[in-house]
């Protein structure tokens, strides 16, 4: 068969060695009554041949980022990979290597691990970073977890409306079964959450204030405010960013006072790959980190002094401390958390500068543009963005989609298929602008709005 | 055995300059500036100003961040990569972590741009082809397990743990019935006991029988009416097959409580038995062990979970569903228990495992023979040398342990690290708690018999300088580009006050380099 | 192995316990630091709070082991040894004397029950080991 490489000879002189006349012998001990040769029901093997044929089929029939001019968001960006990033994530040594449990013959996946920590620490201005998180989503619950862990019997989480909703509907599963509270705040009429509503809703009973930025209607929020308004009260700031870019242009989560630092890093090289994988991140002060959940990579020495790195504070781990881990995560993103490492070492502190002020100009580019088109279209919240805004639609979202789609453009994520119960954002289509995006497509965007209006 | 002694600086100019060149350190430790290794285009539209827009919230650059060329870049992380043992290079005996060969087919079709360049947010109906290939690796996936339904969304086998755990606790809510308590094996995976606290449950701990199975009477005397599941591994972390699992799994039906088969050694019996005949109600897979998705330095992984048809109505949201020739998402579920992730799972690792399954297709059931074969020919020919605490039949690893050798003062990480020098990555030693010193020792199906001989010789090798030359296989390993690290230092220094990254600060008080 | 100190006594769970007057230290056995391997940290509580006996008031940490530490008798935590933040090796190098971990205010009417002298505890180790 295809990756068994004995023979059926060799496979017959293996059976002699152990003892067995038959494979059989060798499941003895499964009940018979549901023991089979072989589970009926799949297709016979395919070849390479066959297999590119049919993949191929499928890959065909969807709508690509590079075949279509794309403003697409909402949590994930497209941006430019390097070439060299593809091409050395292929190299076997570190795709088919495993978690670095033994540092002598891993260090070049610890040395990598330590590296994406460090530019994590530096993007977020925070003191540690770990080995990343699954995604944007799950660390943002695993950072409100350890908010609740970090400050003893209090009962209650204090999250933004602005928070992604898949990250507040993720909140909720994780939450379901632990007696804590989850309130949500609303956006005030620039966009950002309501400062007066915050206040309102932190009491002492509250652990962890959540505040994404920019946030999900690409709107910066304050979040010097956000946390003196979790301190006041004794809780802790969750600060979650799922366009990393944006740290090359706004103060990190902090530097403006935040407690705990999470989201997607996806931003920096990964392939969106139908929405994953993707590399979640989660950073921290200090004095938070054994709380931190996940893996971690430290400096070691050997006993003639050579540097190295290995895996450390693991007694917070599942593998250890069984049910009173920080955490039931056992893997990190490993080869994603390595193409972000490597991405952002080639961009640097130039390439993020640059990228991050090109992402920003198109973005006002294309703002400026619906400005000028008279009737149904406005920006929605005159809050400072990023690289992604809300546009607010008066015609039909699902109409202006299609209007879109029939000049190959990918016009944006309809806030309606993320948060279906909030009626009040029905009308809201974000954009999303990066590098990737050109004057030209920018420009056919507008034209079909205008068309429409 | 060469010494790496040669390599010390005292010994000779050569040997100074290799030894630095070894040295590779990190991105942050080259001082180089001005320098950058992504160009993008020119500006095509008008400059705008961020620092106005954004105020006092304004950050001009990253400081800190590294100044590469490209030459640089690409130079560093292929130099790493080689201090990396991997599968492509030798057998990985890492048991449970089933190291097994990477097909490059998977790598291709997941790179296919309509695969990996397609946003989660496009419109369904232009993404048909994406759907479409959700839809076929669960209708896959319920072949292999006879489930009903299969989500591919959990991210990871601790994810799917969860998922698994939060479905168990809806249902029970649904019937009015919430209950108390999870039972895990002392030999189960750090991961259940972990993943049964974060779904709101208390674990009881059971013990293992003297042949290391689960023990009938311990399970009876447990499985009180608040008890809401029993997490087992089948074959457990030793490699043994539950020969009671139809009782097992009827008694706890019996209490109306769930069975959650943790499907961590699925590759044990894939094609062989389907879980769900066992009497499971829920499992997991890792798709990065049983069907062979890359491990990539510590993921990521994939964890689908199946369900019997009680449990189908609390599958996470969205489900892929078909109707006609168009598939798409429903979101729309009443009892689920919501969301495990953002968008729809680690979809090219499914590409990945699709690809794997169809390549096996009908066939796939001899991956489980040849890894139980393969896994019984170690055992085999390294029992005289290593002692075997449960002597139960293996299946598709084999738990040795250091007991043979301690007398010398030689343990299970000295055993380890001595394989290192003979070019193969140690044993997994971290679990099963129940065999102390342990040696975990998985092939897998991709190992030729050649390979397995020359990691038995080596295996043997050590057990006889274990007795002869003790110290030699304490101060391994002798061969990698650093010895033996202070884990210990390390996790103190990591522990003080103010010693972490940002990378370009070594910790207080340590050695530079 | 190395014989225990007489002036105190000691605990199943492993920890030495020496009172004086209304005051306890409390530290761990010798035994117990071997079993554990090179200790890398220790949280202890707060001064000023209050435990009840069999509670557990801290953790001690190896590279790849967690012990739960457990007040034989109940009190009031007076002072923690600060010195094991920087220097945890302390509880290796010398379990009964500068890597003591808590002294405690004895609950008034604090039962002190079950603890064993210097050579029934070298007698239980000695048993344990042979389970």
């Amino acid at each position: 068969m295809r990756y068994i490489p004995n023979s059926e000879a060799e496979q017959a002189e293996l059976r002699k060695a152990v003892g067995a006349e038959s494979i059989h012998d060798l499941f003895a001990t499964v009940p018979r009554e549901v023991y089979r040769d072989a589970v009926p029901g799949l297709p016979p093997p395919l070849s390479e041949i066959e297999v590119r044929r049919e993949f191929g089929r499928m890959a065909a029939r969807n709508a690509t980022l590079s075949d279509w001019a794309s403003f697409l968001g909402g949590g994930l960006y497209s941006h430019h990979s390097p070439a060299f990033v593809s091409q050395l994530l292929l190299r076997g040594e570190f795709l088919t290597a495993y978690t670095p449990y033994q540092p002598e013959v891993s260090q070049g996946t610890l040395t990598a691990i330590y590296e994406f920590q460090s530019h994590i620490a530096l993007l977020t201005e925070m003191d540690v970073a770990n080995a990343s998180m699954y995604e944007g989503a799950s660390a943002f619950v695993e950072a409100v977890l350890m908010a609740e862990r970090l400050t003893k019997k209090k009962s209650k989480v204090v999250v933004s409306e602005g928070v992604h909703p898949e990250y507040r509907a993720c909140l909720r599963t994780y939450l379901a079964n632990f007696p804590f509270q989850i309130v949500e705040v609303p956006l005030g009429e620039d966009g950002r959450t309501d400062s007066a509503a915050l206040a309102n809703a932190v009491d002492d009973a509250t652990f962890a204030v959540g505040v994404q930025s920019p946030n999900f209607m690409g709107v910066v929020e304050d979040w010097s405010a956000a946390a003196a308004c979790a301190h006041a009260k004794g809780a802790l700031a969750v600060g979650a960013i799922n366009e990393m870019f944006s740290l090359s242009a706004l103060k990190g989560p902090g530097a403006a006072g935040m407690d705990i630092a999470c989201g997607e890093a996806a931003s920096f090289g990964v392939p969106p790959s139908f929405g994953g994988p993707l590399v979640g991140f989660l950073a921290c002060r200090d004095a938070y980190k054994r709380q931190i959940p996940g893996r971690l990579a430290g400096r070691a020495f050997d006993s003639e002094g050579r540097p190295g790195f290995c895996l450390t504070l693991s007694t917070r781990e599942q593998h250890i401390r069984r049910e009173k881990a920080t955490s039931n995560i056992c893997t990190n993103q490993g080869l994603f958390a390595l193409a972000a490492t490597m991405t952002l070492a080639a961009l640097g502190k130039q390439g993020l500068k640059e990228t991050a002020r090109q992402c920003f100009a198109k973005a006002e580019y294309v703002k400026g543009l619906i400005a000028q088109i008279p009737g149904p279209f406005s920006v929605a919240f005159s809050g400072p963005t990023f690289n992604e805004f809300a546009v607010k639609c008066g015609v039909p979202v699902d109409r202006v989609l299609a209007e879109l789609e029939s000049e190959r453009i990918l016009g944006g994520v309809p806030v309606r298929r993320l948060a279906p119960e909030e009626t009040k954002w029905h009308d809201l289509l974000l954009v999303a602008v990066t590098e990737r995006n050109t004057r030209e497509e920018m420009d056919r965007f507008a034209s079909v709005l205008r068309r429409l209006s | 055995m060469s010494d790496h002694g040669t390599l010390t600086p005292e010994k000779s100019p050569v040997a100074a300059q290799l030894d630095k060149r070894r040295r590779e350190g990190t991105v942050f430790d080259q001082k180089s500036s001005g320098r950058r290794g992504v160009f993008l285009p020119a500006l095509d539209v008008p400059e705008a100003d961020p620092a106005k827009a954004f105020g006092a919230q304004f950050r001009p650059e990253v400081e800190g961040e590294v100044e590469l060329s490209e030459v640089d870049v690409v130079r560093h992380f292929t130099r790493l990569s080689q201090m990396n043992f991997a599968i492509d290079t030798a057998l990985y005996s890492l048991g449970s972590c089933t190291m097994k060969h990477n097909p490059r087919i998977n790598e291709e079709t997941a790179r296919y741009p309509g695969f990996s360049d397609v946003h989660p947010y496009t419109a369904p109906h232009l993404v048909q082809g994406c759907l479409e290939l959700l839809y076929r690796l669960e209708e896959c996936l319920k072949v292999l397990t006879g489930f009903e339904r299969v989500t591919l969304q959990p991210s990871a086998g601790a994810n799917g743990e969860l998922t698994g755990a939060l479905m168990i606790r809806a249902a029970h809510q649904k019937a009015g019935d919430a209950r108390k308590w999870v039972l895990v094996p002392d030999s189960a995976h750090g991961t259940n006991p972990a993943t049964a606290h974060f779904a709101g449950y208390q674990v009881k701990e059971l013990t293992s029988s003297s042949r290391g199975t689960l023990d009938l009477g311990e399970l009876e005397s447990k499985l009180t009416g608040d008890v809401a599941a029993l997490m087992i591994t089948v074959p457990n972390t030793l490699g043994v097959f539950e020969e009671n699992i139809l009782t097992i799994t009827e008694m706890v039906h019996a209490k109306g409580a769930y069975v959650y088969l943790d499907g961590a050694n699925f590759n044990a019996f894939v094609g062989k038995v389907r879980p769900a005949d066992l009497g499971a109600d829920v499992m997991h897979m890792n798709l990065h062990k049983t069907f062979s998705t890359p491990h990539g330095g510590g993921g990521p992984g994939a964890g689908p979970v199946g369900v019997v048809s009680r449990l189908v109505p609390f599958l996470p949201t969205p489900t892929v569903e078909r109707q006609g020739d168009m598939y798409y998402l429903d979101e729309n579920r009443p009892s689920s228990i919501g969301r495990m992730r953002t968008f729809f799972g680690n979809y090219g690792v499914l590409v990945r495992a699709l690809t794997y399954i169809l390549s096996y297709g009908s066939q796939i059931h001899q991956v489980a023979e040849n890894a139980v074969l393969n896994a019984n020919y170690i055992r085999k020919k390294l029992e005289p040398f290593y002692h075997l605490k449960y002597d139960a039949p293996s299946y598709h690893e084999v738990v040795f342990s250091d007991k043979a050798q301690t007398a010398k003062g030689v343990h299970n990480i000295d055993i380890a690290k001595r394989l290192m020098d003979y070019g193969f990555h140690p044993p997994t030693m971290s679990f099963p708690l129940i065999v102390p010193g342990a040696l975990m020792i998985e092939p897998t199906e991709s190992e030729p018999i050649e390979e397995m001989d020359a990691f038995i010789d080596a295996m043997i090798a050590i057990a006889k300088e274990a007795d002869e030359t003790p110290d030699l296989v304490r101060g391994a390993p002798h061969t990698t580009v650093i010895g033996r690290l202070d884990e210990a230092a390390a996790a103190r220094e990591a522990s003080k006050a103010g010693s972490f990254a940002p990378g370009l600060r070594a910790p207080a008080g340590v050695k530079s380099v | 192995m190395s014989s225990c100190p007489d002036d105190r006594q000691y605990t199943k769970s492993h920890e030495w316990i020496r009172i004086e007057g209304d005051v306890a230290t409390i530290g761990i056995t010798d035994h117990a630091q071997k079993e554990l391997g090179e200790v890398v940290f220790v949280d202890l509580p707060d001064a000023g709070e209050l435990f009840d006996a069999d509670q557990e008031f801290g953790t001690i940490e190896s590279v790849k082991a967690v012990s739960e530490l457990f007040l034989p008798v109940a009190g009031e935590i007076l002072e923690i040894n600060k010195n094991l933040n920087d220097e945890p090796g302390a509880i290796n190098e010398d379990p009964y004397g500068e890597g003591w971990l808590v002294k405690i205010r004895v609950a008034s009417g604090g039962e002190v029950e079950g603890l064993m002298s210097a050579s029934q505890y070298e007698a239980f180790v000695q048993e344990e080991a042979k389970a």
